[in-house]
């Protein structure tokens, strides 16, 4: 491996699009990890499309309760007018499902949005600089672990909407609970990462030719910092939706008029459970199972992927046989990134500390 | 007698994400009892894959083919470790095969006492009480060298120095007593007068307890000192196989070749240094310094209620325009702390060290921002050095823009070719991510770096020891030609005497954070006055088995009279 023979080899750049994240992590996989990530993949994308489309997709509208025919009565078991039967309330089973996917989104985003961007902006700022603010900011953020999401939910239900659960309130309420909870994970992650960053030598050198903190913590460290971002996400997403279905679940939820919402659908069908009416709370207790269990699915195996530990490879096989490359077989055994996603960039990077999955 | 162990035409194949990659082909080689075999080359050669298979330590992402036929030290019975069961491979290893690992301090469980970590090699592998294994750990300990092996044994890893930190791992894959023990890179990670005793550990292995040993290494000096016969691996083939001696004295090939030519030896720099004094100008002495420390103190802050830490002590030493000023010390010498605190990375708590007329002892950023465009760094770990999410001309373009000589990068890219081509790097390459790179052209894209505000002072901070032989050679060729070509004045800090040599006008030897030694090559190395100076020059072995033979000699009379 001298130094002429690697520089007469031109290694060509892959396509732009297999570079993204995701669909780079999608061809790395193969066998069972491949088959995880497919699936969550798929799940994920008929939860999105019928958030998108319920409109169309669903027979009648959420608070429908009358059709052409009249009402369509309470409890009714499936039949041709109404696929998955209808409701204690009245209201018809599949319709709900389809609609409540577009309040779980909903939740989704906003718990994810507002917690990522005062997150992230803390741990960088709080990494990057250390001293007393960091401490502080590290104490607040083990006494907010310590605080039950749920009651946060409630308290924070009857602040913004006085207990009254409209569709606002009763997203903004699991939305800003489940925020207060998750900034101090999206606090902790960049600022472990931030902290590693910051004594690696390419961080030094932007400070010895002098380049002002605002450009080495934006240039140098944030960039470098939110490889592990995109599971987090995922993981936050599941729990966002599992605290909202809970508020609906505990009688917090978005009352039906306002908006669909699986948590509310399940606490009315407790009763008919023990009397044999198994559609009300079937289907929407599915629906939350497997959007969690697709975004969870999409979230574990990018984790799996990013680390080359745990990524599993094709075997070796008689063709195809690569020149060597010295750099990936240095250190077959060695100590390899135990948790960074690598994202679009799929550096070979070997890193001497553990920070710990955030699983 | 049969070979301790016979490799037939091994091949390993690793599946990575690049598709299978082979990393050994087709090698043959066998140990006879008692001999000391060497394998060389350079990082990714296969040497350490190949080793790894005879103890079968291959990840599970490898495929090896071909046979390792093991053998008991008496010869009694022989296994393919390739074809054996995972439970008659663990009872192989330890008693037919060990392994001393190049790091002690991970080699090493930090939780448990060293002579419990010995005692559970040994109950693993027969029927032996607590108190017999103690005692075993304790003789071992006392055979390896560690003074006091009766208290010691009780010892946690943290409480012994490196060095005997390795001891401690090679009493542990001496205690079972195996007829072979492959040793990783056992003095890399080790100081020079440091490396010098595990060698004579080693060799005492061999002499004493009749084991073999493989031996791999990079370092030629190592391979001098110690092997009987030498196999130089290149990209996952034999490329030479020879006795030490002739091997050294009449390589066959090509590779074998240029890698004894590119081993840096010491003495090598100094007519250099004295020609290039000889042509400065009269007046140079009188002109002002680039670089003045005085009474220079660095102390690192110690924990609550607890002293610091000082790391500098009382040096001194000025480094004049276009002079090259060689540190040379051990790790923990402090001859990193003055480098950083040059670049104003490490604050100065004592003393004065004035950088360009601007002092440092208590500076302030924004007063100092001006001078920075004036120092150039180069660090140690090319892997780490450059931000792994921008390409190699933005990393380049970096300073330029900081110092608003260029409004962003692609408006400092005609720089930045002129800067590659400089350090010989093709002008496509500024388009390359850093990973993309290897190591030696990720060094020279650093010196692209800390040359683009031609900077009068240039900080080098280990810059080559992360690299091959051949490529260090290459980098510090181009060094020498830049530095004669810029005449940019410079601090090229090593623990490498032979290194520093090829470099420096004048030689500065740190001990402990002390200045025990300044001169220029000839002096530092032709004549050391400090015994530290004399034994560290000692301590380097060279890439002969002949004049290293005669050296060992004297670095024992040395000991002796130390």
């Amino acid at each position: 491996m001298t130094t002429l023979t690697t520089e007469a080899t031109n290694v060509p750049k892959a396509p732009l699009w297999t570079r993204l994240p995701v669909v780079h992590q999608l061809r790395q996989s193969i066998g069972l990890q491949r088959g995880m990530l497919v699936v969550g993949l798929i799940i994920t994308g008929v939860f999105i499309l019928t958030a998108i489309f319920a409109p169309l997709l669903a027979p009648y509208g959420y608070s429908q309760l009358r059709g052409d025919n009249g009402l369509f009565g309470a409890q009714q078991a499936p039949s041709g007018e109404h696929l998955l039967g209808t409701t204690v309330g009245g209201y018809d089973v599949l319709s709900r499902v389809i609609w409540g996917s577009q309040t779980a989104i909903t939740v989704m985003v906003v718990a994810v949005l507002l917690s990522i961007f005062a997150g992230v902006a803390l741990g960088l700022v709080s990494g990057y600089f250390g001293g007393w603010l960091d401490r502080v900011l590290v104490v607040i953020c083990d006494a907010v672990y310590a605080f039950p999401a749920l009651l946060l939910a409630i308290v924070m239900g009857i602040v913004i909407s006085g207990g009254r659960s409209d569709l606002f309130g009763g997203i903004l309420a699991a939305a800003i609970s489940i925020t207060v909870v998750f900034i101090p994970q999206y606090f902790r992650v960049i600022r472990a990462e931030t902290v590693r960053i910051k004594a690696e030598a390419y961080v030094e050198s932007a400070r010895v030719l002098g380049a002002s903190n605002g450009r080495i913590m934006f240039r140098h460290v944030l960039r470098n910092a939110t490889r592990t971002l995109p599971l987090i996400f995922t993981l936050n997403a599941s729990e966002a939706l599992l605290t909202l279905a809970g508020l609906g679940f505990i009688g917090f939820g978005i009352e039906p008029s306002s908006a669909a919402e699986w948590g509310y659908d399940l606490n009315k069908s407790l009763s008919d459970v023990s009397s044999g009416i198994w559609w009300t709370s079937l289907f929407p207790g599915l629906a939350i199972v497997l959007v969690v269990l697709g975004i969870t699915l999409v979230g574990e195996s990018l984790n799996d992927l990013a680390d080359p530990r745990l990524r599993s490879r094709r075997a070796p096989g008689k063709t195809a046989v690569a020149p060597i490359t010295p750099a990936e077989i240095r250190d077959p055994a060695g100590r390899i990134d135990p948790s960074g996603i690598y994202g679009s960039l799929s550096t070979p990077r070997v890193r001497s500390d553990g920070l710990e999955s955030t699983s | 007698m049969t070979d301790v162990v016979r490799i037939d035409n091994l091949n390993v194949t690793f599946a990575t994400d690049g598709g299978a990659v082979k990393a050994v082909d087709g090698v043959s080689l066998r140990v006879a009892p008692g001999e000391v075999l060497a394998i060389v080359g350079e990082s990714g050669s296969g040497k350490t894959v190949t080793a790894k298979t005879i103890l079968g330590l291959l990840p599970e992402t490898a495929i090896a083919r071909g046979a390792v036929i093991l053998s008991s030290k008496d010869g009694s019975n022989s296994n393919d470790v390739l074809a054996v069961s995972k439970q008659k491979l663990r009872q192989l290893r330890g008693t037919d095969v060990s392994m001393v690992f190049q790091e002690p301090s991970t080699a090493l469980n930090p939780v448990f006492t060293v002579g419990w970590q010995i005692a559970e090699g040994i109950r693993s592998h027969g029927e032996f009480t607590r108190k017999q294994a103690r005692a075993k750990a304790i003789e071992i300990l006392g055979r390896v060298g560690i003074p006091d092996p009766e208290s010691r044994v009780d010892y946690y890893p943290h409480q012994f120095s490196g060095g005997q930190k390795q001891r401690v791992v090679i009493a542990m894959a001496l205690v079972l007593d195996p007829g072979l023990i492959v040793a990783d890179e056992p003095t890399t990670a080790l100081d020079v007068t440091v490396q010098a005793e595990i060698l004579d550990l080693l060799r005492r292995c061999r002499d004493e307890f009749g084991t073999a040993i493989v031996l791999i290494t990079h370092n030629m000096g190592v391979v001098a000192d110690l092997a009987d016969r030498v196999v130089v691996m290149y990209e996952g083939k034999i490329v030479e196989e020879a006795l030490a001696q002739e091997l050294f004295s009449n390589p066959q090939h090509d590779y074998t070749k240029r890698l004894l030519g590119s081993v840096p030896h010491v003495g090598h720099g100094t007519t250099r240094a004295s020609a290039r004094l000889a042509a400065r100008e009269p007046d140079w002495v009188d002109q002002a310094p680039v670089v003045v420390a005085d009474h220079l103190e660095i102390q690192y802050p110690g924990r609550l209620g607890k002293p610091g830490f000082t790391a500098v002590d009382g040096v001194s030493f000025v480094i004049r325009s276009g002079e090259v000023l060689g540190l040379v010390g051990e790790s923990g010498s402090g001859k990193t702390t003055i480098g950083r605190a040059m670049g104003g990375l490490t604050r100065v708590t004592g003393g004065s060290l004035t950088v360009h007329g601007h002092e440092m002892n208590g500076f302030k950023e924004r007063a100092f921002k001006k001078v920075r465009s004036d120092i150039g760094f180069v660090f140690q770990d090319p892997a780490s050095s450059f931000n792994p999410l921008l390409t190699i001309a933005e990393c380049v373009a970096e300073p330029l823009v900081v110092h608003g000589r260029a409004a962003n990068p692609r408006a400092a890219r005609k720089r930045v070719n002129e800067l590659l081509e400089a350090v010989q790097l093709p002008r496509t390459f500024g388009d390359r991510y850093p990973h993309e790179l290897s190591g030696g052209q990720r060094q020279r894209a650093s010196l692209a770096r800390a040359l683009a505000l031609e900077p009068s002072l240039l900080i080098a901070d280990e810059p080559t020891s992360a690299l091959d032989v051949s490529v260090q050679a290459k980098v510090l060729e181009l060094f020498a030609e830049i530095q004669a070509e810029f005449g940019f004045a410079a601090l090229f800090i090593s623990h490498d005497l032979a290194v520093v040599d090829i470099l420096a006008d004048r030689i500065a030897v740190l001990y402990k954070g002390k200045l025990v030694e300044e001169g220029t090559g000839a002096e530092v190395l032709g004549a050391p006055k400090d015994p530290y100076t004399q034994r560290l020059l000692a301590s380097l072995p060279v890439p002969d088995p002949a004049a290293q033979a005669l050296r060992r000699g004297e670095l024992l009379l040395l000991r002796a009279a130390g």
